[in-house]
């Protein structure tokens, strides 16, 4: 908790300036990951002690100016002038010293809020490289606040900047033109009212400062270069040209889409197969634990609960670790040395047409693995819509989940058929289903990028920042954090509903079970696998399913398969294990035992097949398109901080679904 | 006169306006300021985005957008002795 005596500083600068890793180097492992109200951000908050003193610090997102172009950015730039409700006492300004002039800009602007200000001048063992003298105190004079170089890499001046902050200064230079301020509106006593009139919340209050903006940054630069002329003795080629060799490979016509495809293939076998092990040590482990505490806590209905319930929840949840911190490692990466940013530039084009982003290449490609860490991985899109769209239609990519149910129904459709020549059927349709998600998925992009509206303009100007060693520290910092926010955020919701999942399918209305029970006490020959197939279809879970029918009847499903629908949500590869149950197949993980079952299934009017291609077909594609996820609805919604959009995403998704299947099993049957 | 997304490969400029009012702010705090100069630095594999040296640092953008930067070539550095 933070008590009134709790310094209270806010970490702000242009992105790209390092202030991450400044960050990280201040408040180490004590980082949280918090809300703003309403808006998407997260919001990072640190702590350090100095000097028997708490320090409270608070990272905002990058900003190039205090005219906010984006979500992110107005965050920034409300926080400052105190339209956000915590109070700020010490504003570190955070600036690149390899590229001082264009990193002023904001701090400029900030000196002019009359807060107690600390300009930090980062990164400055490469300045030092790169022939950059700073003279500090002749800049500290001019700008009237205390100045510090730091390399937050190796956490040179970091102490120098704690006690630096104790002696944070409002400055008593000026660096605006009272003329133009003067001009919109003179009742603005000070540049901090103007600016917070951009985000007055009554209409007539509302200033346009578009113009204002314009003359503002114009005559902050032509004083940024008398200032940079006294204090900076800088090369006349500021940019290095290892920058530039590395470009012409990593946007390369060839070379830079290998290295792209190969960077991809990496990713993908972690995630996917790599991935594979710690999870299913996760799903074991808790299998222990689940028998464990079913057979040693007295019998009932809370230890029930305590299992199949709670355990069996946070199962689900814990054994989505492994995939986030994966490709949080993997991209983590690629945003710290640089590359993310070339990756967007030569893909950009190919993208947009789909209204996604060359950011989004990522996510949807992760999202072969699993749906929940490529929703989080669309975080570094910076465009609203962009990363909206993104996590929108990622799901629609068949996950690792839909796997167990495409074998199974494919496995049942060409019992007995081998291949066509060299390529054999099931491997053909199985590519054929990743084929229809990605087709999918792009479609739906397209068709979000004409709907969907926004008040944020879309624009690909963007820094390509030089290339950097990636940081170890802020690696880990991001695995660490992505992996608490996904387990206790989004891992709340998932739990809620794996409880009322547990309810749905253990119990029943008037005690429906006592009697199947009695009645397998009376009937001996009743197997266990036949009581729990009893217990299931008079259980909540199956009078749904029944209820369901009707509306699923057209697409060719029954009850047995209503019922496995509402358990799927848990996980789409429960459907094999409902089935399993619902047909008491015995040993519900054995897919072979089930699909002889499922095959031998007979229409007791006609004597067909019940489980025909028409419906395996019709199954197959319900599979491609439902969102039939708990936890990719959850984290959408931790994502995107709104109900709506995992609404919407289960809307277009079912309601696509159910069209498809309808239109295949009318056309088959 | 010319627009930025009409430089060739290693050609050098210098801002002179903006034509589109959102983007021009969008220039300004990103360091492109009337009397400038600037040098495309690289194009994508596609021919879009493209990406101009500025302000000692790399700054990428789209080619519509890029054309709606109103700049003159400097005289003395054409492509063929361009330092690229």
């Amino acid at each position: 908790m933070s008590k009134n005596t709790d310094i209270s500083i806010a970490l702000l600068g242009n992105p790209n300036s390092g202030k991450s890793t400044l960050f990280n180097s201040l408040t180490g492992l004590s980082q949280k990951t918090g809300n703003y109200p309403g808006v998407t951000v997260d919001k990072s908050i640190g702590n350090y002690t100095f000097d028997q003193t708490k320090y409270i610090v608070t990272d905002l997102p990058g900003t190039y100016s205090l005219f906010p172009k984006s979500m992110d950015e107005e965050v920034t730039c409300k926080a400052v002038v105190s339209k956000l409700h915590d109070k700020i006492d010490v504003i570190v300004i955070v600036a690149d010293a390899t590229n001082l002039k264009r990193h002023l800009l904001l701090a400029t602007q900030i000196i002019d809020l009359k807060k107690p200000t600390v300009l930090v001048l980062n990164i400055i063992d490469e300045a030092r490289k790169n022939n950059i003298t700073i003279y500090t105190e002749e800049l500290e004079k001019l700008l009237g606040i205390p100045v510090v170089p730091v390399n937050s890499r190796n956490k040179e001046g970091i102490l120098e900047l704690k006690l630096a902050i104790t002696k944070a200064r409002i400055s008593d230079t000026v660096l605006y033109n009272f003329q133009s301020v003067n001009k919109i509106l003179p009742q603005f006593n000070s540049y901090e009212s103007l600016i917070q009139s951009q985000f007055d919340t009554h209409a007539k209050q509302k200033v346009s400062l578009k113009e204002f903006e314009l003359e503002d940054n114009i005559y902050r630069f032509s004083k940024l270069n008398y200032i940079i002329a006294k204090c900076v003795k800088q090369p006349e080629q500021l940019l290095k040209s290892t920058t530039q060799k590395l470009d012409s490979f990593f946007t390369h016509k060839i070379f830079g889409f290998a290295f792209f495809f190969i960077i991809l293939l990496i990713i993908f076998q972690f995630i996917f197969f790599i991935a594979e092990y710690p999870m299913t040590w996760i799903e074991e482990s808790f299998a222990y634990l689940m028998n464990l505490t079913a057979t040693s806590l007295p019998k009932g209905q809370l230890n029930d609960l305590f299992v199949n319930g709670v355990l069996a929840g946070l199962s689900g949840i814990i054994v989505f670790v492994p995939q986030i911190a994966l490709l949080f490692f993997f991209i983590a990466i690629l945003e710290d040395t640089g590359y993310m940013a070339r990756a967007s530039f030569i893909l950009d084009k190919v993208m947009r047409r789909f209204g996604l982003n060359g950011k989004s290449v990522i996510p949807m490609i992760s999202s072969v693995a699993c749906a929940v860490p490529s929703i989080m991985s669309a975080r570094t899109i910076s465009n609203w819509k962009d990363r909206i769209i993104t996590i929108l239609v990622t799901p629609l990519i068949s996950c690792s989940a839909r796997l167990p149910v495409y074998t199974l129904l494919i496995g049942i459709m060409f019992a007995g058929r081998a291949s066509i020549g060299i390529f054999n059927y099931q491997g053909l349709v199985l590519m054929g289903l990743y084929l229809l998600g990605f087709a999918a998925a792009l479609a739906a992009a397209m068709v979000l990028k004409y709907t969907l509206k926004t008040t944020e303009q879309s624009y690909f100007i963007m820094e390509l920042p030089v290339y950097r060693k990636p940081q170890w520290q802020t690696v880990g910092i991001v695995v660490l954090n992505k992996v608490k926010v996904f387990l206790f955020d989004a891992g709340k919701i998932i739990l809620a509903i794996s409880i009322v999942l547990w309810f749905l399918t253990s119990h029943a209305p008037n005690s429906a079970f006592d009697k199947i029970e009695q009645n397998a006490i009376q009937n001996a020959h009743i197997s266990q696998g036949e009581i729990n197939s009893q217990k299931l279809e008079a259980s909540y879970a199956g009078i749904l399913g029944k209820k369901m029918e009707p509306f699923i009847k057209p697409l060719g499903f029954d009850w047995k398969i209503g019922i496995s629908l509402i358990t799927s949500f848990a996980a789409r590869e429960v459907f094999v294990g409902t089935m399993a149950t619902i047909y008491s197949s015995g040993d519900t993980d054995n897919t072979e035992t089930l699909r002889e079952k499922l095959i031998s299934q007979k229409n007791y009017q006609t004597n067909l097949p019940i489980y025909n291609s028409a419906v395996c077909w019709s199954l197959l594609v319900f599979y491609v398109f439902a969102m039939q996820c708990m936890s990719t609805l959850a984290t959408t919604y931790r994502e995107t901080k709104h109900w709506k959009w995992p609404a919407i995403q289960l809307a277009f998704m079912s309601g696509l679904a159910y069209l498809s299947s309808l239109l295949v099993y009318q056309l088959l049957s | 006169m010319t627009t930025l997304n009409n430089l060739k490969l290693g050609q050098k400029a210098t801002i002179i306006e903006f034509t589109d009012e959102f983007l021009s702010r969008k220039f300004i705090e990103m360091g492109c300021i009337p009397g400038e100069k600037v040098k495309l630095a690289n194009i994508a594999p596609f021919g879009d985005p493209i990406a101009i040296e500025v302000a000692g640092y790399l700054l990428s953008m789209r080619k519509h957008e890029a054309s709606t930067v109103v700049v003159k070539i400097n005289p003395e550095n054409n492509v063929a002795n361009c330092d690229v």
